[in-house]
């Protein structure tokens, strides 16, 4: 594990042990250190990482499926990156979570960065600029913007007081940070990634103490500006938005691919038909089954038993995130596990309800179990830091830190 | 320097992270319940749709949206054929189903390479063309060995089919099958029978014409073979449109013109709408639905009379004399001309070493502007065009609707050109007085189209700036723009105008008018107009010693008849150009068309009308 050069003198105070401020310049030995590191190591939530290699299991038997009953295409490309995505997060996990809390904002620059490239730069998939190539791996930044936003959102809220928070001039600095990404967002065009954005944006600032009524004034005002914004979106926008309230209007599009997810979803039965033995799936008559209509292959092959155990699988890492949340012994902590956890339950609760057309909107995919490697990166980083929460839990923030 | 541990905030977090936890939670229950829903107590509803699978979906091409005259005469429709579709998800070999497919109906290598790259490309509820225009014995041959054949549909497919044909080729326009790129873009493009409007009406309307796909759900055993229809929707049919178009006032004017190069527009002159628009020759605008053979696109490209071509909106002629109203007008204007300006006419004008004839070399004497229309005097216009200048009178040819973008309502209009002295300076032409001396009579650079023409006149005759455009009703809606008041007044003075139409009027109907031969027989309504004969190119001194008066001249070199004229004189209504290619003298080969089209007009009255006059309103249809 690199920890050297990533942790630096800062990791050693690590337990606080009732020292000062001043112990946190103390240079320890270096064989006290690596012990350090591996009783971190074990400090780790196991259930989750059990829970989160769970699924990437059912991920595996899905793609598996999804290719015919072949590890190739989708399978063993998917497993490789999962096993990065596994490093990943466990060299996160060791990471002191003072130095995140530190490098929040840096990391909320760097992403508005990367959002205004992608907007230049960027590749332009299904109408949007998404995408941008970094080094060969392409991401997309309004992936890792989610993460980076609950990190300074963290950060802005820890040192704050409950008087301040009910300052409403103290907000605005937040609601900015929140509105920039989301208009950049927005600008791709992506309005499912910029409304959960900004969804996860008002989850924190409710986790920080905001009160419930600021929230209702500006789901008013967004309700009174909506009309004037409409008149101003692209004419394959607003054709999005009606095809989004009637999705029967459009037969080739999300339509056609909601009758066929029905039709596999309806076809599982309690039991399913069987791996590799679901007609929908092995017929083809879902594109891209692998990506964002994953579950249905789950759901026609093992039926209700497999996909409510999926469903359980999710709620686990929602469920151990908001644990984390309420474990945590500093406000940072807790707001970016709450934050994580509610990303990852966006996450689930958009794609099912798309696969199970209760809102027809396209692009996001089943975390851990759908194919691509965007997503999976994103979340695995996100996973990392709540992992760095739990394993410096006690950890102690001197008053000036940042 | 002291450390903190917050957990003053605690309790406030706790409650609202449970709170949070407490609804994603059930949520996720909800999610779960639906789930239930949908594969314990549905099962046995999408069970059926999935069995042996069982469902397949496939989208069908709607009908295209009829093209129709004013009165609901089709212009275009479709006719039904039967075709031969495939779809490969169906079969479990589909290479082997092509082979016996083509024993049975036999398929070039052509066809077999276009199968198959379309096969590679669509998606699988997109069906698959294999052969269109399926006979008789095809049919009976593929019904009996069905068997063999799985995923193999037979079904009615419809073609564009155009009734008329040549007559309304050019306004209506054809269709075509879509390019690869197009089938590319647009799904639904990709389904066998979908069309793509090329020109004209079709083009433009493209879109209202299309329509919306249907499908059909079909539930098919294990070899393929359909076992029967679950669902289906016809989809949205493209919407009707119908045109200003008057189809026995379109026919009129292409049997007038017969054999002769040419074109006509008319124009209902208070709305600006297209009565009829004529270019001869036509062509047969059904063969670019099955694809044109090669020997007649050949053809096509060999005949000076260019019949692909819409000459009516695209073909640039000198309009001649039938610009000097225009020029008339641009003078009045700048003050430079008045009703009453008397100028001289010797039979010719000497500008520096230069000499401009009249026509004929006939001396006018001193006339005042109305004579000088009615006699149709080219010493008078030249002395007219060096007075106001280009500039202006290319300002009054825009104002009136020349050398300008129209804003039809079809592709391919072409403005035209009228110069000016940026113009020319802009192409590095020295803009000689000269120059400005032809202009008068409407030669030199100025570019035309009869469509122009015929915007010209209908404005000079209303005071009205109409625009001309083609649709009158999409989906049995009115067009804006199709109504008496949708248009704003001319920017011209109401008394230049009268002194124009008034010599107008005399050029047809007094007997030393240029056109009085044309004269209506007509009780008690008049029709106005100019005529014009316009050199086609710079002639010899052979040529203008004959003054054109010689029909052996080569066709390619004979002047262009035209003519420009409204009607009724006192309440203008219908307002006409007509332009003979190669005809020689207006008066004789394009004022007699436009006085049939006109007795035709005035008879039958079809502006602003949905049903035919002779139809009583309570027998006439809804207008569609």
């Amino acid at each position: 594990m690199d920890c050297r050069s990533t942790c630096g003198p800062r990791n050693d105070g690590l337990w606080g042990r009732g020292m000062s401020g001043s112990a946190l310049s103390l240079h320890r030995p270096f064989k006290d250190r690596s012990f350090g590191l591996v009783r971190k190591f074990l400090r780790m939530n196991w259930l989750f990482v059990i829970c989160v290699c769970a699924l990437a299991g059912v991920g595996y038997v899905a793609l598996y499926s999804a290719a015919g009953g072949a590890t190739t295409p989708y399978a063993n490309s998917q497993l490789i990156r999962f096993c990065t995505g596994l490093l990943m997060m466990f060299a996160i996990a060791m990471v002191d979570i003072r130095l995140i809390a530190k490098t929040s904002w840096f990391a909320y620059a760097v992403g508005i960065v990367l959002l205004v490239v992608v907007m230049k730069f960027g590749h332009t998939g299904l109408g949007a600029k998404r995408w941008i190539s970094l080094g060969g791996v392409e991401i997309q930044p309004s992936e890792l913007m989610k993460l980076f936003l609950v990190l300074a959102l963290a950060a802005y809220f820890h040192k704050a007081s409950y008087e301040r928070i009910g300052n409403v001039f103290f907000l605005i600095p937040a609601i900015v940070a929140i509105m920039i990404p989301v208009g950049l967002i927005l600008k791709e065009p992506n309005l499912g990634t910029a409304v959960i954005t900004a969804a996860i944006g008002c989850t924190v600032m409710l986790g920080a103490g905001v009160r419930w009524w600021k929230f209702a004034i500006v789901i008013v005002m967004i309700a009174i500006a909506a009309p004037v914004l409409y008149h101003h979106l692209h004419d394959y926008q607003r054709a999005r938005i009606i095809t989004f309230m009637n999705p029967g209007s459009d037969p080739l599009g999300a339509g056609y691919n909601i009758i066929q997810s029905k039709i596999a979803l309806g076809s599982g039965g309690w039991n399913g038909q069987g791996f590799l033995h679901g007609t929908q799936n092995q017929l083809n008559f879902l594109p891209e089954k692998q990506t964002d209509f994953v579950f249905t292959i789950i759901a026609e092959e093992f039926g209700f038993v497999g996909s409510a155990a999926t469903l359980v699988l999710l709620f686990s890492i929602v469920a151990i995130a908001l644990y984390t949340a309420l474990r945590s012994e500093h406000q940072y902590g807790r707001l970016v596990a709450l934050g994580i956890a509610t990303n990852f339950f966006l996450y689930c609760f958009v794609n099912l309800s798309m696969v199970m057309g209760l809102i027809p909107v396209g692009g996001v995919p089943l975390p851990l179990i759908s194919y691509g490697g965007s997503a999976l990166t994103a979340v695995m980083l996100g996973f990392g830091v709540l992992m760095s929460v739990h394993v410096h839990r006690d950890a102690e923030f001197a008053v000036d830190e940042f | 320097m002291g450390l903190k541990r917050d957990n003053k905030k605690q309790p406030g977090f706790t409650r609202r992270a449970l709170m949070i936890g407490t609804a994603q939670a059930a949520i996720f229950g909800a999610i779960g319940a639906r789930l239930y829903g949908l594969q314990v107590e549905e099962h046995s509803k999408y069970a059926l749709m999935a069995t042996h699978n069982s469902i397949s979906e496939r989208l069908t091409a709607p009908a295209r949206g009829l093209i129709t005259d004013r009165f609901g005469t089709v212009l275009a429709g479709n006719q039904q054929h039967w075709r031969a579709l495939f779809m490969a998800a169906q079969a479990p070999d589909p290479v082997a189903v092509l082979d016996n497919f083509s024993k049975l109906v036999p398929l070039s290598d052509e066809e077999r390479a276009r199968i198959t790259a379309d096969l590679g490309s669509r998606p699988g509820y997109i069906p698959v063309l294999l052969k269109d225009y399926l006979q008789w014995p095809d049919m009976a041959a593929l019904e009996v060995n069905t068997p063999d054949l799985p995923g193999v549909i037979v079904e009615v497919g419809t073609s564009r089919v155009y009734p008329f044909g040549a007559p309304f080729a050019h306004a209506v326009g054809y269709v075509a099958r879509p390019d690869v790129a197009e089938a590319k873009a647009n799904n639904v493009l990709a389904l066998p029978g979908m069309r793509v409007g090329r020109s004209g009406v079709e083009a433009a309307n493209d879109d209202v014409l299309r329509g919306s796909p249907g499908y059909v759900q079909t539930e098919t055993n294990v070899h393929g073979e359909v076992v029967r229809q679950v669902a289906h929707d016809n989809g949205i049919p493209g919407q009707t449109v119908a045109l200003g178009i008057d189809a026995g006032l379109q026919n009129l004017a292409v049997q007038a013109l017969g054999a002769q190069s040419g074109a006509v527009v008319m124009l209902d002159a208070l709305t600006g709408e297209v009565l009829a628009m004529v270019s001869n020759p036509g062509f047969d605008p059904a063969l670019f639905d099955k694809g044109v053979p090669a020997e007649v696109w050949k053809a096509w490209m060999a005949d000076p009379m260019h019949p692909l071509q819409n000459k009516a909106i695209a073909g640039l002629f000198a309009p001649g004399s039938t610009f000097k109203p225009t020029v008339a007008l641009a003078a009045m204007k700048k003050g430079t001309l008045t009703a009453d300006k008397i100028l001289t006419c010797t039979g010719s004008f000497q500008l520096g070493d230069h000499v401009f004839w009249c026509d004929n070399h006939e001396a006018h004497g001193s006339i005042n502007v109305t004579t000088a229309l009615q006699v149709s005097c080219d010493v008078f216009f030249y002395q007219v065009a060096l007075g106001v200048g280009v500039d202006d009178i290319a300002d009054m040819a825009n104002t009136l609707g020349i050398g300008t973008d129209l804003q039809l309502d079809i592709p391919h209009a072409s403005p035209g050109l009228v110069p000016t002295i940026d113009w020319a300076a802009a192409r590095g032409i020295h803009w000689a007085p000269g120059n400005t001396v032809v202009q008068g009579i409407g030669q030199g650079y100025t570019q035309v189209t009869p469509l122009a023409l015929a915007t010209m006149i209908a404005r000079v005759a209303t005071g009205v700036e109409v625009g001309p455009h083609l649709a009158r009703r999409v989906g049995g809606a009115l067009q804006d723009g199709s109504s008496i008041g949708d248009w704003p007044d001319l920017d011209v003075d109401d008394r230049h105008l009268a002194v124009i139409r008034q010599a107008l009027f005399e050029v047809v109907n007094t007997p030393s008018g240029t056109a009085y031969n044309s004269r209506l027989d007509l009780p008690n309504v008049q029709m106005a107009g100019k005529t014009g004969t316009a050199q086609v190119h710079n002639n010899t001194a052979a040529e203008k010693q004959k003054n054109f008066n010689d029909a052996t001249m080569a066709w390619a070199d004979r002047p262009n008849g035209l003519f420009v004229g409204f009607a009724p004189f006192d309440a203008p209504r219908y307002a006409v150009a007509v332009i003979v290619e190669h005809g020689l003298f207006g008066a004789q080969v394009a004022a007699p068309i436009a006085k049939q089209l006109m007795t035709y007009a005035l008879t039958n009255d079809p502006a602003g009308r949905d049903t035919p006059l002779s139809t009583k309103v309570s027998d006439a249809g809804t207008p569609s």
